[in-house]
């Protein structure tokens, strides 16, 4: 039994087929990528496992655990967690803040406990700030800790939605093009940080990306998708070199 | 079965007026994704200038209804230039609450003006009290004349948005922005004069209902009724505004003959919490999702 | 200027950040206490004014400034708390049972009012609660056997103990210590994952679920929650006035109720108390005025007047509100020389999408 695994995936916004019978599997405590073209429907594939859309076709299997139709927040308290394209942060809120909405699922106390402030959710509070604080060590964040998110520079934008997912404690973390918008300084960073996350913290990872340079550094296995469908999987060697990826991505030969 | 008629003309002679301020609310929101809280308000302002006109100044009916329109067209301007534009890019909820203290300014200007006041006041049309016989139903001339001139003015709002310049520059603003930019579009001045032509019509709307509600400064409140109006049609969409309002008009008319007392004065509301909680994009609505 | 250099975690849950604060608000605490002593009889009654309205003030920032979903029907919450009030007091039940009962059913009506807001977004949502306030205040006038209808309701003074509670002496103080406690549980949220949760639903739906925030849960929290503390406020306004009719809970009082919040500052729990004393007290200023105006033209206008260029000027000119103001300055003046015109600008977003959220 694999540890996440995709089934027939597939949907389409009206007459357009986004996904059309994507299946694969990711094994614990690999890198696993998800190349292709603009429009292949790699983001709409992160979408439909956190449910921001309902899959028209097949399932999605975590752990042994059908979680397809589970409502967002509840993938999330599974532990599974993803970063998103275009940067979703709470911009009027600090970077703190945003780290610490991120241990929300590790919330232990009730309503009428934190009305009063019991003693209780004084203590649960400065767990979260440790937690927290481990994370920003990780990912060097410490300088922007009290920033309003809203005035940082794009680059430590995605730095902190990435440690956002990672204050989840996931066992499963999304990347959704975790390079893009990066300068190579940044791009270099952020591979560090993925092979840590993953030798680390033992944390699977499954990613989109179009950078070959960081997919090739730090996948374990690749698949390429075109038009919603799988066309090629293996090492990244192997999907790299392989034609019908070549013609999605550069066209045949006359 | 002439019950049924006479409601049912009534209903949709004051879903006209429904329908009308909810057809200025709409054309600002299409174009500016601004709520203009305002617009029964204008629709007050309009009708104390046409009474004046008509009532001071003495002009006959039609006259008033054209001074009424351009100054409220200049109004709506003026609004639009000092008030909104400063505020354009703040959150929406903002902007709703600018047009709503320009309400608040309108209701307590009007009430300080010498001569207009918190008086009452009647405009007198050449429909007043006739009555037409129409197969066995006796309908009044008033309610259908208010039929007619609204039909007319939304088959030249028709005309004006297909044939003329400016009407295609003002659907090609409500739709993107940005596009009308490149296109060369003077796209701040066109919404400007959306603002005028909406405060027009809302003038226009001010003056069918005059007969009906009296002129005094607090008849603006018969406008909230357009946002249920405007939410049964379909948010941004101008056909479901005229719907909406008609719709909203027929259901009082029938909740107020049908059930018990009190009920009239909620049905739209009741309506819209209906509509809001089945297909809150209306019937000509569309769904928007956000892209991430 | 002060900086803060902060060598525990604890540093960041207290609620002062340092001695000068809890000094201030220490002062203020001691001023109002005393008020029976020092202010004269028209001062109180516009501080218990004051401090009801900044009840409202509290519960409206949670739901509309902390949690971003708007409300323009918060007068329907106060109809409940204060009809419940009237008819519990009427009964002899002793004010410290009758109010949380207020609070409890204006929550229950605040979950259903919630319910709409499960799925709407934006000016749908302020629609909906536009007309529930419309809803409420016609089911006041019509249900005469419990709310007398359109012909109001007298409310018994309130009772402790078996004693009635005057108006600058026991009543002052019940109204204090509500305001108090209100602000208290206002902030003990905040700092807590509920508050970040309400946070994290304003700016950002799809990402406060991707994150395990369960929205529904917590947009109904945050709706219960505002409307019981606006039911407090009713139900002590019913006290206050002595008399209550549907007309006093109209859409025009919700729509000042969320000046209270506008004016104040959105997104800043002082903005609450500063907004309410602000609407408590333009009306005075202005009854003063009045005597100034010329002939012919009606002094009720001037109010209106007035309130709406305020609204839309702070609006234009300040939309931090009086805190946020208050916040600049206060900085200008700890950053001497170095303030810099630019420091609390925010992004302005013209993209629909930011709209869409």
């Amino acid at each position: 039994m694999s540890f996440f695994a995709v089934e027939n995936l597939g949907i389409r916004f009206g007459g357009v087929v986004a996904v059309d019978g994507v299946s694969f599997e990711v094994e614990k405590g690999e890198v696993f990528t998800i190349i292709g073209p603009n429009g292949a429907g790699k983001t709409t594939i992160f979408n439909l496992v956190c449910l921001i859309y309902p899959a028209d076709t097949g399932r999605v299997v975590f752990e042994g655990r059908d979680i397809t139709g589970l409502a967002p927040h509840r993938v999330a308290e599974l532990g599974i967690a993803r970063t998103f394209q275009n940067i979703e942060l709470f911009e009027h809120a600090t970077v703190l803040q945003n780290l610490l909405i991120g241990r929300h699922r590790h919330r232990r106390t009730n309503f009428w406990q934190e009305l009063a402030f019991t003693r209780a959710v004084r203590e649960a509070e400065l767990a979260q700030r440790e937690a927290v604080e481990r994370v920003i060590d990780f990912l060097e964040l410490a300088k922007y800790r009290d920033s309003l998110v809203a005035g940082l520079p794009y680059g430590v934008r995605k730095v902190v939605e990435l440690g956002r997912a990672l204050a989840t404690e996931p066992r499963l973390l999304l990347l959704d093009e975790p390079s893009s918008g990066l300068n190579p300084e940044e791009t270099d960073d952020m591979a560090f940080w993925i092979e840590d996350i993953k030798k680390h913290l033992g944390i699977t990872v499954l990613m989109v990306e179009h950078d070959m340079n960081l997919v090739s550094r730090v996948s374990d296995r690749v698949l390429a998708l075109n038009e919603g469908r799988p066309i090629a999987e293996g090492t990244p060697a192997q999907v790299q070199a392989d034609p019908a990826v070549i013609e999605a991505y550069l066209g045949a030969a006359a | 079965m002439t019950d049924l008629a006479q409601l049912l003309v009534a209903g949709i002679s004051s879903g006209c007026v429904y329908a009308l301020v909810a057809l200025g609310f709409v054309l600002i929101y299409k174009a500016t994704e601004t709520v203009n809280f305002a617009q029964g308000d204008l629709m007050m302002l309009g009708a104390f200038f046409a009474l004046t006109a008509s009532v001071m100044l003495g002009w006959p009916y039609w006259a008033t209804i054209v001074f009424a329109v351009t100054v409220m067209a200049v109004v709506g301007m003026a609004i639009e230039r000092l008030v909104i534009r400063p505020v354009l890019g703040q959150p929406a909820f903002t902007v709703v609450m600018i047009t709503i203290g320009i309400g608040y300014v309108m209701r307590g200007v009007v009430t300080m003006v010498p001569g207009w006041g918190t008086e009452t006041y009647q405009i007198p049309t050449p429909f007043a009290e006739a009555v037409l016989p129409v197969g066995g139903v006796v309908l009044p001339v008033q309610q259908l004349a208010v039929i007619a001139m609204t039909a007319a003015l939304c088959a030249a709002l028709y005309l004006f948005f297909r044939f003329t310049r400016i009407g295609v520059a003002m659907q090609a603003t409500s739709q993107n922005q940005l596009a009308a930019y490149y296109m060369g579009i003077p796209v701040r001045r066109v919404n400007m004069m959306i603002w005028g032509l909406s405060a027009g019509v809302a003038a226009f709307a001010g003056i069918l209902l005059a007969p009906v509600t009296f002129v005094h400064s607090n008849m603006g409140f018969i406008g909230l009724k357009a946002f249920p109006a405007a939410v049964v049609g379909g948010f941004g969409s101008v056909p479901g505004a005229i719907v909406g309002g008609l719709i909203i008009g027929v259901v009082e008319a029938l909740a107020g003959y049908y059930l018990p007392e009190g009920f009239k004065d909620v049905a739209a509301y009741v309506v819209v919490l209906v509509v809001l909680m089945i297909r809150p994009s209306g019937i000509f609505g569309e769904t928007m999702r956000k892209k991430v | 200027m002060r900086f803060i250099f902060k060598t525990t975690y604890e540093q960041d849950l207290r609620l002062f950040r340092h001695g000068g604060q809890a000094f201030w608000y220490g002062l203020l605490l001691a001023a109002l206490v005393t008020a029976p002593l020092w202010a004269g009889e028209y001062l109180m009654t516009q501080l218990v004014f004051i401090a009801i309205y900044s009840i409202v003030g509290f519960g409206l920032m949670m739901l509309t400034g902390f949690t971003g979903q708007v409300s323009l029907g918060h007068a329907a919450f106060l109809a409940v708390g204060a009809y419940t009030e009237a008819l519990l007091a009427a009964r002899g039940v002793p004010v410290f049972v009758s109010l949380p009962a207020a609070a409890l059913l204006t929550a229950a009506v605040g979950v259903i009012v919630g319910l709409p807001a499960l799925r709407l977004k934006g000016i749908y949502l302020a629609i909906a609660t536009l007309a529930f306030n419309v809803i409420v205040e016609e089911i006041a006038a019509r249900w005469e056997s419990v709310t007398h209808g359109n012909a109001g309701m007298p409310v018994a003074p309130v009772k402790l103990f078996g004693r009635e509670l005057e108006g600058d002496g026991g009543f002052y103080y019940l109204c204090l210590l509500a305001a108090v406690l209100a602000c208290l549980a206002c902030v003990n949220l905040l700092r807590s994952p509920t508050g970040r949760a309400f946070v994290a639903i304003r700016d950002s739906e799809v990402s406060a679920s991707s994150m395990g925030v369960n929205l529904a849960k917590y947009k109904t929290i945050s709706f219960a929650f505002s409307a019981a503390l606006t039911g407090i406020a009713g139900a002590l306004y019913a006290h206050k006035v002595g008399f209550i009719s549907p007309e006093q809970f109209s859409l025009l009082v919700s729509i000042e109720l969320i000046t209270i919040v506008i004016l104040g500052g959105v997104g800043f729990l002082h903005g609450a108390v500063l907004g309410a004393a602000f609407v408590i007290v333009l009306p005075q200023v202005l009854s003063i005025a009045k005597d100034w105006l010329p002939e012919g033209m009606a002094p009720s206008g001037l109010q209106a007047v007035v309130f709406g260029i305020i609204l839309v000027l702070v609006i234009i000119f300040e939309p931090m509100g009086l805190y946020g103001r208050w916040l600049k300055i206060r900085t200008w003046f700890e950053l001497f020389p170095f303030y810099r015109r630019g420091m609390f600008r925010r992004q302005r977003s013209y993209l629909k999408t930011e709209r869409l959220r």
